[in-house]
């Protein structure tokens, strides 16, 4: 009796201790979301999503160019990202258990482990340099460096999700390999790969130490991606650890904006995860 | 129903032997299927009898480190001939396994013709009528008919399977490999299954491996009894069962072993 009373009790404390933990991980999230809504909401305003920059000391504004360019680098950084980092990623679930697979896994560990800032040297090094300045293409290429181990990596895990019987059901129908790997597996673990992709693209949207030696960041309006261009994170980054109380207060309106898009980016990643067909996983 | 093409079809191993590395799964095996029968290739857990299934569509071959000595012979024709291609081979060998493995992305329509649509393009009218016809042949089309393009996944286990069939036949294979097809399904999927075993070999080959004696009595017509990777015994159904030739055979269906 006495018994059955401990275990009851040491369940009851473990819930209760669970439940305050689970808080406590959320309190993050909810403090800097709160803490950025407070600082930064009050900056909102049509200039700031429509205007440039104008020189420092003067009031007014806005990050149009960070805005814009963060959807260029980002989503020129995705679309050479993507395809290979997913593609390797298939190759490692589907051909990958000889020594080719091995060495490229161990290769997409290392990188998926290498600092970030260290990419942007090697984006600087590898683009800058011989390129002879600073472009939003350079920004972009380092980004996809960075997002192509890691695609892989999640893609893998996916694909190897999908049941081994589904690849024996084409393959037995006459599917030639590739075709198996494509429309079938792939096909299967789709949404999987798609989370992976845009978790991946909310990653790199939020990247700034590599763009310091790539993008560089630009004051000015500019949507040539051979010249240097702004991103929000960049200009965060500037604003922030400027002298001014008006670049303070954008950095902070500028920072909302980056976490709101990532918060869409990773809302969009549960979308498209959500239950069809009533428990397709 | 007619029975399309040869009806003269054979299908044959000859000193068949199949190697998981180093390990025999199937000995020696040499045995005759003959055109519009089915043959039921039944023994113990572990006898070999599913490794020889899929050495027929050269399925086996797939798994890493397998390899396959001897001759599989279809209309006198060596499948494992170099200048065979398995893909091309499987398109006439159709198979089915043991748990219903329905395409979960593809509707049910899309899953019937996924064998059609892999040999190349059709009109979209043929491809109707060849998912209709098979979905009949796989005695599905009355219930699934009004949702043809809703998930494959909606269905019950014992549809998914006849799904499966439908899937396989849809290309007109002329051999049906079934293994254990009905292993993962309740009594009444299972009768309905065997019934169409006793339909469907009127226009394929059926070779189909069981665990159920009962079942291979029901639905075959040549019996053949492996165990430890050799082929101990084989005849016609009946004979097995009532008078087997071997000790052995004897002792399995009579539920001493295995």
């Amino acid at each position: 009796m006495s018994r059955a009373f401990g275990r009851h009790l040491t369940s009851r404390i473990m819930t209760i201790l669970i439940i305050i933990l689970s808080f406590t991980a959320v309190l993050a999230l909810v403090l800097i979301l709160g803490n950025l809504l407070i600082k930064g909401a009050s900056s909102l305003d049509w200039a700031f999503f429509t205007k440039s920059p104008v020189p420092a000391g003067q009031t007014g504004g806005g990050v149009a160019n960070a805005i814009v360019g963060t959807g260029i680098i980002v989503g020129l950084g995705a679309l050479i990202g993507v395809p290979i980092g997913v593609g390797a990623g298939i190759y490692l679930a589907e051909y990958g258990s000889g020594r080719l697979g091995f060495l490229v896994r161990f290769i997409a560990d290392v990188l998926n482990g290498t600092p970030s800032i260290v990419i942007g040297i090697v984006g600087w090094t590898f683009l800058v340099k011989p390129m002879g300045r600073f472009s939003a293409l350079a920004g972009s290429v380092t980004l996809a460096i960075l997002m192509v181990p890691m695609l892989a990596r999640t893609t893998e895990e996916m694909v190897r999700l999908v049941p081994h019987s589904l690849r024996e059901a084409a393959l037995a129908l006459g599917y030639p390999r590739w075709r198996t790997s494509l429309r079938i597996v792939a096909r299967t673990a789709l949404s999987g790969i798609v989370t992976g992709c845009l978790v991946g693209i909310a990653r790199i949207a939020g990247e700034t130490a590599p763009l310091l030696f790539t993008a560089l960041g630009n004051l000015n309006f500019s949507v040539s991606i051979g010249q240097p261009m702004q991103t929000l994170s960049l200009q965060i980054y500037v604003y922030a650890t400027g002298p001014f109380d008006e670049w303070h207060r954008l950095a902070w309106a500028s920072a909302l904006v980056l976490m709101g898009l990532v918060l869409i980016i990773s809302l969009a990643a549960r979308w498209v995860t959500r239950e069809r067909y009533g428990g397709a996983r | 129903m007619v029975a399309p093409g040869n009806t003269r079809l054979r299908l044959e191993t000859m000193r068949l032997t199949a190697l998981f590395g180093g390990h025999r799964a199937v000995h020696d095996v040499s045995l005759l299927f003959p055109a519009h029968t089915v043959t039921a290739i039944i023994g113990p857990s572990g006898c070999g009898k599913s490794t020889l299934l899929r050495c027929l569509n050269r399925m086996h071959e797939l798994t890493p480190g397998a390899s396959v000595v001897g001759e599989v012979l279809l209309d006198n024709l060596n499948v494992y001939a170099p200048d065979v291609n398995p893909v091309e081979l499987r398109r006439r060998v159709g198979m089915v396994f043991q748990r219903p493995t329905p395409f979960p992305t593809m509707s049910i329509y899309d899953n019937v013709a996924a064998g059609l649509k892999v040999n190349g393009k059709r009109p979209r009218r043929e491809l109707d009528d060849a998912v209709s016809r098979a979905l009949q042949q796989a005695a599905l089309w009355d219930e699934v008919k009004d949702r043809l393009h809703t998930s494959a996944l909606a269905l019950s286990g014992g549809q998914q399977q006849r799904l499966c069939i439908a899937r396989a036949v849809a290309p007109e294979p002329e051999i049906l490999l079934l293994d254990e097809p009905t292993a993962s399904l309740d009594p009444a999927g299972t009768q309905r299954i065997e019934e169409l075993c006793h339909l469907l070999k009127r226009l394929y080959t059926i070779v189909i491996v069981t665990h159920n004696m009962q079942q291979a009595a029901r639905v075959s017509d040549y019996t053949a009894f492996m165990y430890l990777g050799r082929l101990i015994e084989v005849g016609r159904t009946e004979e097995i069962f009532t008078k087997p030739k071997v000790e052995q055979t004897e002792a399995y269906i009579t539920g001493r072993f295995g």
